[in-house]
């Protein structure tokens, strides 16, 4: 295959590919963000604590989480029907995609808000701040950083998916390097493919490991940058001044 | 102004039962400050929190600015409105400051008014003015990781009275600090006592405070109250376990016949000169092994420990004298000693009537 023929090709894969992933990141974002911190308020002793409900979302996840994913995509084939109105192509891999990163983002959601120290959301209690209040203010802000990087982790997780989906006729460049390069032999194409998945992943882990270190940095003493993914980083981080104890 | 009567706390884990409050009766008066002190574990934290329910009281009541607080829960474990609006006007601060990492200074102590639904406009003037007060107002755009801890706390102070609170409470506020930045932030709670007439509950394991900037003090051991008043009145208490750690006076005979008597002195009576009294009256040598002398408004109060010539027989009459001028007088239980005990004579019953308030009727 010469490169005149293999770049449209790898043009609509690309596309396909950051058209899936897109969609069901931002649903999964979207769901899990509650799910995971719903998984913390419902725990024992949590503010809306109801450890029935907490055991009925965690088995679904775990449930959920513990299929393969190309069993999933298959079991989930009347759900995706009904919702997308399609089981294959761009559209149809959206809906297994979000189901399956859901739960994977709701329990990286978990952890993170689990690290949040509990006696601010006590101080907001004692304001008289709400559980909404919480939530709002202090749950989500205060785990900015580790939930970047848990969105980071699920987008990574979710391109990985979106090529197992290429295998069902989704499209995409998972697509391109099975039917070129593993059905018809095509070494070429399928090395190209492997380079472009390898330079995406590289990008949106660098960014969001950016993201989130800039969050975190701002509240640990350093200047604080804005959050721009797209800034250079400076070559050797400037030690942060200590601040002099006055009082 | 705070108000807790019969309050029991009974924490159940895994089929077992811990009572950390067993009936506690709490009065705190209106625009002093109260200092509740305990070994860890006796109690003081679940107390505090009881106090705006962020530990919901197993019975018991908590009355804050005539209202009841425990009749604003409701049933479930989440705070209604009524609740959170009470909660809003009692300002909490805590041991370990707890400021939010990800929020400058001002923005931390603008989130109560956030929460309170002011503008933007209102929120930054007063946080402003609070943080002017505290004595931080370069600080507002700093985030609370470069603070040192005392200039956390002080933030910490500056966000628990956004609200215009009329109660503040203290957890601890100065146990993670150092003797000096204590000192320091000890000092700004009385002067917002004194200024803004702010009622201060705070709970410390560190006499020192209670010292500092209490008016009144209680005493707690496993859940219990076993004493408490003002701090003259516990002076006042002949064996207040509160007033001899208050002030602690030490020191034993020098000899087999020697009389070792603790002398306290509060009220009207420690203005005069009576030691010196005694000893021009009756012509013995005193000295003076310990004491722990402070001048609270104005009155010198404290204990002292001094030493009479002769067996406690021959002292019957200078100790009488000492009663007849008000104050109480203790026979130490140093070892050689035979009579341990209070002895009575012609002032002791007064003494002895003085009460322990008991509080928590009104």
């Amino acid at each position: 295959m010469t490169w005149s023929e293999m770049r449209p090709l790898l043009e609509q894969a690309c596309w396909d590919t950051l058209y899936m992933v897109g969609w069901s990141t931002a649903i999964s974002i979207a769901l899990g963000l509650p799910l995971g911190i719903l998984l913390v308020l419902t725990d024992r002793g949590g503010l809306l604590s109801s450890p029935l409900l907490n055991k009925v979302i965690g088995q679904i996840v775990n449930i959920t989480r513990s299929m393969p994913f190309i069993i999933l995509m298959v079991a989930l084939l009347p759900f995706t029907l009904a919702i997308a109105g399609t089981t294959i192509g761009r559209d149809g891999a959206i809906v297994p995609l979000a189901v399956g990163a859901i739960p994977f983002f709701a329990r990286l959601v978990e952890t993170s808000v689990r690290e949040v120290d509990g006696g601010l959301v006590e101080a907001v209690q004692s304001m008289g701040g709400s559980v909404w209040t919480v939530v709002r203010k202090v749950l989500v802000p205060e785990s900015l950083p580790s939930l970047i990087a848990g969105a980071t982790t699920t987008v990574v997780a979710l391109i990985g998916y979106s090529a197992m989906a290429g295998s069902v006729g989704a499209g995409g460049l998972g697509d391109i390097a099975i039917r070129y390069g593993y059905m018809r032999f095509e070494n070429e194409l399928m090395w190209i493919t492997v380079a472009i998945l390898a330079a995406v992943i590289s990008l949106i882990q660098f960014a969001g490991d950016y993201a989130a270190r800039s969050l975190h940095r701002r509240g640990r003493g350093g200047p604080a940058p804005r959050l721009r993914l797209l800034k250079a980083v400076p070559k050797d981080p400037v030690p942060e001044p200590v601040p002099t104890k006055t009082l | 102004m705070i108000t807790t009567t019969g309050l029991t706390k009974v924490y159940r884990s895994r089929g077992r039962e811990i009572t950390a409050l067993d009936g506690v009766d709490l009065h705190v008066r209106e625009g002093e400050v109260y200092g509740v002190i305990g070994q860890s574990g006796a109690g003081k934290s679940s107390l505090i929190r009881c106090v705006n329910l962020l530990e919901r009281p197993t019975s018991g009541t908590v009355t804050v600015d005539g209202q009841d607080l425990t009749a604003l829960a409701g049933p479930g474990p989440r705070a209604g409105r009524q609740l959170r609006e009470a909660r809003s006007r009692i300002g909490m601060v805590f041991q370990h400051f707890n400021l939010l990492s990800s929020r400058t200074v001002q923005d931390n102590v603008e989130l109560p008014l956030e929460i309170l639904g002011h503008s933007g406009r209102e929120r930054s003037r007063k946080a402003l003015e609070l943080l002017d007060l505290v004595g931080l107002a370069d600080k507002a755009k700093s985030y609370p990781s470069q603070l040192s801890g005392g200039q956390k706390q002080r933030v910490g102070i500056a966000r628990a009275l956004a609200g215009d609170p009329k109660v503040l409470l203290s957890d601890e506020a100065t146990s993670a600090l150092d003797p000096e930045t204590t000192r320091s932030i000890l000092q700004l709670l009385r002067d917002l006592n004194r200024r803004l007439g702010l009622t201060v509950l705070l709970i410390t394991h560190e006499m020192d405070v209670v010292k500092t900037v209490c008016d009144s003090a209680a005493l707690m051991e496993n859940g219990r109250i076993v004493e408490s008043g003002t701090v003259s009145e516990l002076l006042a208490t002949p064996g207040s376990e509160l007033a001899a750690a208050l002030f602690p006076v030490s020191g034993a005979a020098s000899g087999e016949d020697r009389t070792v008597v603790d002398v306290t002195f509060h009220g009207d009576a420690a203005t005069q000169p009576v030691i010196s009294q005694l000893s021009r009256t009756y012509n013995i040598d005193i000295s003076i092994l310990g004491a722990a002398m402070d001048t609270v408004g104005g009155l010198q109060v404290g204990r002292m420990r001094i030493e009479l010539p002769g067996r406690f027989e021959e002292n019957v009459v200078p100790i009488g004298f000492l009663r007849e001028r008000g104050l109480q007088v203790e026979v130490a239980d140093t070892a050689p000693a035979p009579a341990a005990t209070t002895v009575p004579g012609p002032a002791a019953t007064a003494a002895v009537s003085a009460p322990v308030a008991k509080e928590g009727a009104k």
